[in-house]
């Protein structure tokens, strides 16, 4: 019997393998390679025989993988000195070393692309063809922006210590620019910053933790078995996960107990407030627009104004909906979608038909897209009837 | 990042500057044309924004369903179809820019006297499939 492979302990595994190499004196660039073999290594043998230590296998593994590689390219007398050194598998993983890989692979001198692949595959222990999947890019493609993330990050620094909200920004994106396919980036994006949460007490990482496990739990009822998109309003709220909304809302409520209120709290609490009703006509839409005004303060994004006008047209009606639009671009992305929406609400089919199906064209997500051309074909079919 | 597609066409785009028909060309040229192309898509996956590329054959013919039990119907090909793709290039990028600077540089590729085609490429920026949003809720 072959056992199951639990990869979740594995990947869990690969920042602590990583950071003992890199202390044993191996460059990140050269032992983030070894711990990648090592991971492919791993994922092949383990199913028929785990070790009893994994992580020390690894890291075994790993050190061997990094010394050949060096023998190709560096000096006699530097082989010599690394290969004295005992492979022990060392102590546990301190804090510390998993918060600067984080830092590490967040700099800000990275792409925003560069910096997820590289958390995914450094901090996530993904491999190169998973994160390929998941982006639907070829894995040769991927390894290169890997690779040049590390040169990238090669000269970094990190003496001092390095802005959370950067790190948060990258597993924040993480979670919302995956797709699903041999790996979820959701439930990994959740796992990265559930760890990152338990090695550095920051309100907003609680903020995006609690935020996250608020929108997955909403996830079974967000699309329909094939595919199109579930409005809020319509959803079926038995299908949200209970356990998960009631984790998001402990973390979030003792975030807030802080007072250092920030961006991600402040959504996560719009997200506990639409999670907190059992049906759609009792959300607090009050409450809701007074947490986007908190929003509106801290980024004065015109997306967030474009979203606490659909929150005003709920609370005070579509025709305050409609005039909390005003000084928004219409060019912004879903500023159509939304005005359809209150148009509709305020009794105004013809326009809110035209709208739908101006804002069907200017989608840039297909399910978005769909979405929206069957709102305008709903009008455009029933106006007359 | 974004997914673009750059197609090239063979007609239906307007003039390039240095419009002169491959089979015009030196032997030379076409090499220098081809390694040109190799050369962009390379360095595109060396930077890691390179996707896939291909080239399509000009001619093609129209197909359509006929009704049940019955075989497609199919029509031409046809000499003079308005307009006419001749290969593509999908890429993925940070930016529009970056897909706009990119495009330039596939537009320089040489033609006749080893100068720069200038020929127009038409951008096409993809739709994406629905990934999870935290910021937006649909209505």
């Amino acid at each position: 019997m072959r056992n199951a492979l639990n990869e979740t302990l594995l990947r869990s595994l690969i920042p602590g393998v990583l950071a003992i190499l890199v202390r044993r004196g191996a460059d990140f660039a050269a032992a983030e390679d070894a711990v990648q073999e090592a991971l492919i290594e791993a994922l092949r043998a383990w199913p028929g025989d785990q070790p009893r230590d994994p992580k020390g296998w690894l890291v075994t593994v790993a050190w061997r993988r990094f010394l050949d590689a060096t023998r190709s390219e560096a000096s006699r007398r530097r082989r010599e000195d690394l290969a004295d050194q005992e492979p022990e598998a060392g102590p546990a993983t301190s804090i510390d070393d998993t918060l600067w890989l984080y830092f590490l692979c967040a700099h800000p001198s990275l792409s925003p692309a560069s910096a997820v692949a590289l958390t995914l595959r450094a901090v996530g222990g993904l491999t190169t063809r998973q994160i390929a999947d998941a982006y639907l890019v070829p894995e040769a493609t991927m390894a290169q922006r890997i690779s040049r993330a590390k040169r990238t990050v090669s000269g970094a620094r990190l003496d001092q210590p390095g802005d959370v909200a950067t790190v948060v920004r990258v597993l924040y994106l993480v979670f919302n620019e995956g797709y699903t396919g041999d790996v979820d980036l959701a439930t990994e994006a959740i796992r990265l910053t559930r760890q990152l949460a338990t090695a550095i007490d920051h309100p907003e990482v609680a903020g995006l933790l609690a935020l996250m496990l608020l929108h997955q739990a909403r996830r079974p009822a967000r699309t329909a078995p094939d595919g199109s998109i579930v409005p809020l309003a319509v959803q079926d709220r038995t299908r949200w996960d209970t356990a998960m909304i009631a984790e998001g809302v402990e973390i979030l409520q003792a975030a807030l107990a802080r007072d250092r209120l920030g961006e991600f709290q402040a959504q996560a609490a719009i997200a506990a407030l639409h999670a907190d009703a059992p049906v759609a006509g009792e959300t607090d839409w009050v409450q809701i627009v007074e947490w986007y005004d908190e929003l509106t303060e801290l980024t004065d994004s015109p997306v967030v104004r474009l979203n606490r006008a659909v929150a005003v047209g709920e609370a005070d009606g579509p025709r305050a909906g409609l005039a909390a639009l005003a000084g928004l671009d219409p060019e912004l992305p879903r500023y159509l979608a939304v005005a359809a929406y209150l148009h509709e609400r305020d009794g105004d089919r013809v326009t809110a038909a035209r709208m739908y199906a101006e804002a069907a064209r200017k989608a840039s997500h297909l399910a978005e897209r769909d979405h929206l051309t069957r709102q305008a074909a709903r009008l455009n079919t029933s106006a007359n009837g | 990042m974004a997914k673009y597609l750059l197609l090239k066409h063979y007609r239906g785009n307007p003039a390039a500057v240095n419009d002169v028909p491959m089979d015009k060309w030196t032997p030379e040229e076409v090499s220098a044309h081809i390694k040109y192309m190799n050369d962009f898509a390379a360095r595109l996956e060396e930077s890691g924004e390179f996707v896939s590329g291909d080239a399509l054959a000009p001619e093609g013919i129209w197909v359509r369903y006929d009704g049940e039990g019955r075989p497609p119907v199919t029509d031409g090909p046809f000499a003079e179809t308005k307009d006419l793709i001749a290969g593509w290039m999908i890429i993925d990028v940070d930016s529009h820019e970056r897909a706009v600077e990119l495009a330039g540089e596939l537009s320089a590729a040489p033609g006749a006297n080893g100068k720069p085609i200038h020929e127009w490429l038409e951008l096409r920026p993809f739709l994406h499939m629905a990934p999870t949003d935290t910021e937006c809720e649909m209505h």
